[in-house]
């Protein structure tokens, strides 16, 4: 991997080198390099590009890291991945894609990944997405995430999109059996003329399932965020979501979110906010010696740590 | 080495010019001065005037023989002027030791150094120091971490706006012997509003400020017992009243 790459990789996954575990490298497109353990096995689909991931029952404390990188200017990259994670398992899952665009053509990259995660098996999902590159070029994700989650299930989910994406429209969705939770905890800034829209659908199916969707944003400049929330509470579960954004500049962002009980016994809260950081904030960091540019940004990058 | 001159600040309400500070001449050189007096006679506006939050609509302040009362509040922040607000303010996703690395600035403290000033203000450190400065936190806890901020600062001027508002009683007697301390070990002046009689018996000097203007001022030994003795203030100036 080139100098260039390699950058993008540590942004994306914290990687300096070949991490341990199992692992699956796409750069421009095309996988680079592979790893499987005695419990992880990574096989490259058939019928379309991706690979499916199959990690045995009851693995513990294992990893699986699979990064995409694009240096390639204009190139339109589309993948599948899929996770069957099986019973009793604890493992973690580190994927995340950057791009980086030095010339004028549009680069993308769409990665649909879906998890079956079996019974009380329990998952760390770890997202990250990271754009550069000083081209005309624009740098679009659209990451669609689907979860189903079997009896006693718990995943958690980190996406984080920091900088550089010009377009993103990120779908997740989830099904949760009985007892399964399932954590959601997204954050999202976005600068200049960018779009973000994000997209969690959530079935409580099960009896005793849970979810919590935790959205945290920043819209700098002339940038655009949707935040769209679905949680059908389809038995006796609980579900909560959060959108929590700052707003800045000539930006918009936009809540909307949506709660449905279909039985008696579904608790279900949604709370959301929107507005620009409170004047009192930045004069107390301004007692402390901040210039105003330094306040504001200890006031942003807080709220997204 | 703070010195205020003429300092008067109105405010156009309703089309009517509403007084809130009317010619406020006094000169703080003591170690350790306590502004007292009734609610709403301008006292915590005369604190945000001095840290540079609200500026005078006339008048000039004078900060170890410079004229700072053009000088932004960040200027004046690093020019050593420390204020703690009476209503502390909270941070989403902010941590206390991010808040009390940011007060020490340049002096580049550790975690150990941190914990200590939590440690003076009553809070046990290992419990707070990653806390997220947010909703979470009591109006009292909050309180504490604004004064430990003062303290990691350590500026030659220290403003605090009734520390003692929303602390229990329990935590009050630590805060004095957190004021005493700071009144022992500190270079710098020292201003606190307050109606605490506790705390007025700390000072050096005691200024009444009622209905924006300076009613009296002197040494605590003048002035306290006159203020105690006063009709009706007794009650007032033992913190019993609401």
């Amino acid at each position: 991997m080139d100098a260039i790459q390699k950058n993008l990789l540590e942004q994306i996954a914290g990687l300096h080198e070949v991490p341990a575990g199992a692992y699956n490298f796409r750069v421009n497109g095309e996988g680079v390099g592979r790893n499987t353990t005695a419990n992880i096995d990574i096989v490259t689909k058939k019928d379309k590009p991706g690979i499916d991931i199959f990690i045995k029952a009851g693995t513990k404390n294992e990893s699986v890291h699979i990064p995409v990188v694009l240096s390639a200017a204009g190139l339109k990259d589309l993948v599948y991945n899929d996770f069957y994670v099986g019973d009793d398992c604890d493992v973690t899952i580190v994927a995340g894609c950057g791009i980086h665009n030095g010339g004028d053509g549009d680069s993308s990259h769409d990665g649909i990944h879906c998890f079956h995660i079996g019974k009380n098996a329990r998952v760390r999902y770890v997202e990250k997405h990271y754009g550069e590159g000083d081209g005309k070029g624009s740098r679009i994700m659209n990451p669609t995430t689907e979860v189903e989650i079997d009896e006693g299930g718990y995943m958690e989910m980190d996406t984080v999109q920091i900088r550089g994406i010009d377009s993103t429209h990120r779908v997740t969705t989830g099904r949760l059996g009985k007892d399964a939770t399932l954590i959601i905890r997204e954050k999202i800034m976005t600068h200049g003329t960018q779009r973000a829209t994000t997209d969690f659908k959530v079935d409580l199916d099960g009896e005793g399932s849970s979810t919590n969707v935790i959205s945290r944003s920043v819209a700098k400049e002339h940038s655009y965020q949707l935040f769209k929330s679905e949680i059908n509470g389809n038995n006796r579960c609980a579900g909560h979501s959060e959108c929590d954004a700052i707003i800045m500049d000539e930006a918009t962002v936009s809540a909307v979110p949506q709660i449905t009980a279909n039985h008696i016994d579904a608790s279900l809260i949604h709370e959301a906010a929107i507005g620009k950081i409170a004047g009192e904030q930045i004069i107390k960091l301004m007692t402390l010696g901040l210039t105003e540019a330094e306040a504001e940004a200890q006031i942003v990058n807080g709220f997204l740590k | 080495m703070l010195e205020l001159q003429n300092i008067s600040y109105s405010v156009i309400e309703n089309n009517v010019t509403k007084e809130i500070l009317k010619d406020i001449s006094v000169r703080i050189e003591d170690d350790f001065t306590a502004i007292t007096g009734p609610n709403g006679g301008g006292k915590s506006t005369l604190a945000k005037i001095i840290a540079g939050i609200i500026k005078p609509t006339e008048g000039k302040i004078i900060f170890d023989g410079e004229d700072i009362t053009d000088m932004a509040i960040t200027d004046r922040a690093r020019a050593g002027i420390s204020f703690a607000f009476q209503q502390p303010v909270r941070f989403k996703g902010i941590t206390v030791k991010d808040l009390i690395t940011l007060a020490a600035g340049e002096k580049n403290i550790k975690t150990s150094g941190a914990c200590e000033y939590l440690s003076a203000v009553g809070l046990c450190a290992r419990d707070y120091i990653n806390r997220e400065v947010n909703a979470s936190l009591s109006g009292g806890e909050l309180k504490r971490i604004e004064i430990a901020m003062i303290m990691a600062r350590g500026t030659k001027l220290s403003v605090f706006d009734e520390p003692e508002a929303g602390i229990d009683l329990w935590s009050f007697n630590n805060l004095i012997k957190v004021f005493e301390k700071m009144h022992e070990n500190t270079n710098g002046s020292i201003i606190i509003i307050s109606h605490q009689e506790r705390i007025l018996n700390i000072a050096d000097r005691i200024i009444v400020i009622a209905d924006g203007q300076i009613k009296e001022s002197g040494s605590r030994e003048e002035l306290l017992p006159q203020l105690l003795s006063a009709n009706g203030s007794c009650k007032y100036y033992m913190g019993q009243e609401d």
